[in-house]
């Protein structure tokens, strides 16, 4: 038996052309549906990340998806903004425990510019109710003084290699080449330690700072003739006419209903309250179908690479029929060479789902950080966890299927061709 | 050594049987020319021998032991043990360098490994034996298929004998060679199945070569099925 397989493996690299080009199939087959896998597991995983503690994510009246989207993971961007009386009014309704206003517009070469409070640092929670930590730094004053400070999320820090106390200009709008904000420079006073949730791309200032960087701009652009020294700044009102959403926390959660319905219903402009895990709900049905579809192409996509593995093998076969009568001359039973070819096949898949694993790894190892710095969400280079061992486990049943076929067919021409076979 | 008694073999399906032997023997050490034209049931009975093939009835008795009623995995193991094989041709694993195609019985049975030991170790044994078939030692690492067919064929004849099996069959070794290797290979099939004292069952439609055998049987003189003409 151990003669056998030893032989099956010579007789397999002999024709390792073939077999690793089926091999090759079978690994960007298997490469791909875990891709699927892991992409859909990792964006949830992102999405439900983001933001923790928070009960009430409050913006101008539109989708909650979308909603969520701008607020939350700093992506797309909003079609209005909400008055900062209706911000007051949240904030002292009795029910609230804090309210976060999130004023956003501006980007610092394409990282999105948030506009906030102090208690954001405070407030803001992700993954299991961790809050957020400075690996340099601290937060921005939001006084009058420092009014241009600026505290960097770990991946724009990175990237753009700064450090505290860099000046930086941010610019106008969501296009990175806007623009620019460039008479009114900030100082890196913070940077964030990593969490792996879009505060990593974010770069936060004050509120005031966002009003003050635009008192001589009008519509979107400078005033033509017409401009505020930095220094001066501070001669003007910087309170903020407008934010873009307030992150709401509840001093009891049973209220959320309550205050949900009270602020749906705002007297004075149309607003939208959504609960953050409600509205992901909402995302992931959105997206249900979609998921499906690519993980069935996915699936199908392995189903024709094992095809091509049984079509090689069976193939390979009829040129085989003379090495297979010499082994059962040898002494070798119709069940050794059943086994032979079945094992071959189920070889050349195992090889193929593990180079398959090790394409993953290396194009999430290359490609993780494009995905997070565009779609905000982090994939993780990991070893491959739950469904994912359930996904390989079925693609190797899968190919134990498929490499029966040949084994079948060996072992009936064992049988029928005995030691002399017809060919 | 090799002994067929009241053998009968149909293939599916088939209303006749295309072997009907009543009585055949060889004893140890003969070396007998079974002759016969293609179709005459040669390789069913090489088939019934090596135990791949299973009669409908009769006794296949090898070395005094009928092999019929063993178990498949019986059966194989027996032939790996006791029976070398040399085929018309693409004998050989093409893959597979010459020497290691030759040491390929060792593999497969214990006992053949064990009495190639006792002749010095089994790689000792097949390159006796390559060197003895007049195989250059230059070719024993090349894969099989660059081998020329005579050269392979001595390969082959290599492979049957290492070990000293009991039974050697040989079904149509020659067909492939012109008519001087022919004769050349016949030789040293014989004095090599002489000098290990196995013997040797020759199977082959060429009445010519029969010179040098012990005995020679038409094969349509043992086989009632092939005599009647209902193969």
């Amino acid at each position: 038996m151990r003669a056998v397989l030893l032989l099956a493996l010579q007789s397999a690299w002999a024709r390792r052309l073939t077999l690793g080009i089926a091999l090759v199939a079978i690994a960007l087959a298997a490469a791909l549906l875990l891709a699927v896998e892991r992409v859909r597991h990792d964006a949830r995983a992102s999405f439900a990340q983001s933001i923790s503690g928070v009960d009430l994510v409050v913006g101008a009246r539109t989708g909650g998806v979308q909603l969520m989207l701008y607020a939350v993971f700093r992506s797309g961007s909003a079609t209005n903004n909400i008055r900062w009386e209706s911000y007051t009014g949240i904030a002292a309704h009795p029910a609230v425990d804090w309210a976060v206003p999130l004023s956003l517009g501006d980007n610092l070469r394409g990282f999105p510019v948030v506009g906030t409070t102090a208690e954001y640092f405070a407030r803001l929670r992700y993954a299991d109710a961790r809050p957020l930590a400075f690996a340099a730094g601290r937060p921005f004053a939001g006084t009058v003084d420092g009014v241009f400070e600026a505290v960097l999320g770990s991946e724009v820090a990175r990237q753009l290699g700064h450090r505290r106390g860099d000046s930086i200009v941010i610019t106008h709008g969501m296009a990175a080449l806007g623009p620019e904000h460039a008479d009114k420079p900030f100082s890196v006073v913070g940077i964030l330690a990593p969490t792996g949730t879009p505060v990593d791309r974010s770069v936060h200032v004050s509120l005031e700072a966002i009003t003050a960087v635009h008192l001589d701009w009008m519509g979107g652009a400078p005033l033509p003739g017409f401009s505020i020294p930095a220094e001066h700044v501070r001669k003007f009102d910087l309170q903020p006419k407008e934010v873009t959403a307030v992150l709401v926390g509840l001093k009891n959660r049973p209220d959320v209903f309550r205050l949900q319905r009270h602020i749906n219903s705002w007297p004075d402009e149309p607003l939208l309250a959504v609960m953050p895990g409600v509205a992901l709900d909402e995302l992931w049905q959105t997206l249900a179908l979609v998921e499906r579809t690519l993980f069935a192409l996915a699936a199908l996509v392995v189903l024709v690479g094992l095809a091509g593995l049984t079509a090689t093998l069976l193939a390979g076969l009829n040129e085989r029929r003379r090495e297979l009568a010499i082994l059962r001359a040898l002494g070798a039973g119709p069940r050794d060479i059943f086994l032979m070819l079945t094992g071959e096949g189920l070889l050349i898949a195992t090889l193929g789902v593990l180079l398959g694993c090790l394409l993953l790894a290396a194009g999430i190892a290359a490609g993780a950080p494009l995905v997070q710095a565009h779609f905000g969400i982090v994939l993780s280079l990991r070893p491959p966890a739950g469904n994912e061992w359930a996904l390989l486990a079925s693609i190797l049943a899968t190919s134990l299927c498929a490499s029966l076929v040949p084994g079948w067919r060996a072992w009936r021409m064992a049988l029928a061709d005995g030691l002399t076979p017809r060919n | 050594m090799v002994a067929l008694e009241n053998l009968v073999f149909r293939w599916p399906r088939q209303p006749a049987p295309c072997i009907d032997i009543p009585r055949f023997d060889a004893a140890g050490g003969e070396r007998v020319f079974l002759c016969g034209p293609s179709g005459s049931g040669k390789s069913t009975l090489l088939n019934l021998i090596g135990g791949v093939a299973v009669p409908e009835r009769g006794r296949v008795e090898l070395l005094g032991r009928d092999i019929v009623p063993l178990s498949g995995r019986a059966r194989d193991a027996f032939r790996a043990d006791h029976i070398g094989f040399v085929f018309q041709q693409f004998n050989l694993l093409p893959w597979l360098p010459a020497l290691d195609n030759a040491l390929l019985p060792c593999t497969f049975s214990a006992r053949r490994r064990q009495r190639a030991d006792s002749a010095g170790g089994p790689r000792a044994e097949a390159e006796r034996l390559l060197a003895r078939l007049d195989l250059a030692p230059a070719l024993w690492r090349k894969p099989a298929a660059a081998l020329s067919v005579g050269q392979q064929q001595r390969v082959a004849a290599a492979r049957a004998l290492i070990g000293r099996p009991e039974i050697l069959i040989a079904d149509e070794p020659t067909a492939a060679l012109d008519a001087e290797r022919q004769r050349a290979f016949i030789d040293l099939l014989l004095t090599e199945s002489a000098a290990s004292g196995a013997t040797l069952l020759f199977v082959s439609h060429d009445a010519r070569l029969t010179a040098r055998f012990d005995r020679v049987v038409a094969l349509a003189a043992i086989n009632r099925a092939a005599a009647e003409g209902t193969v």
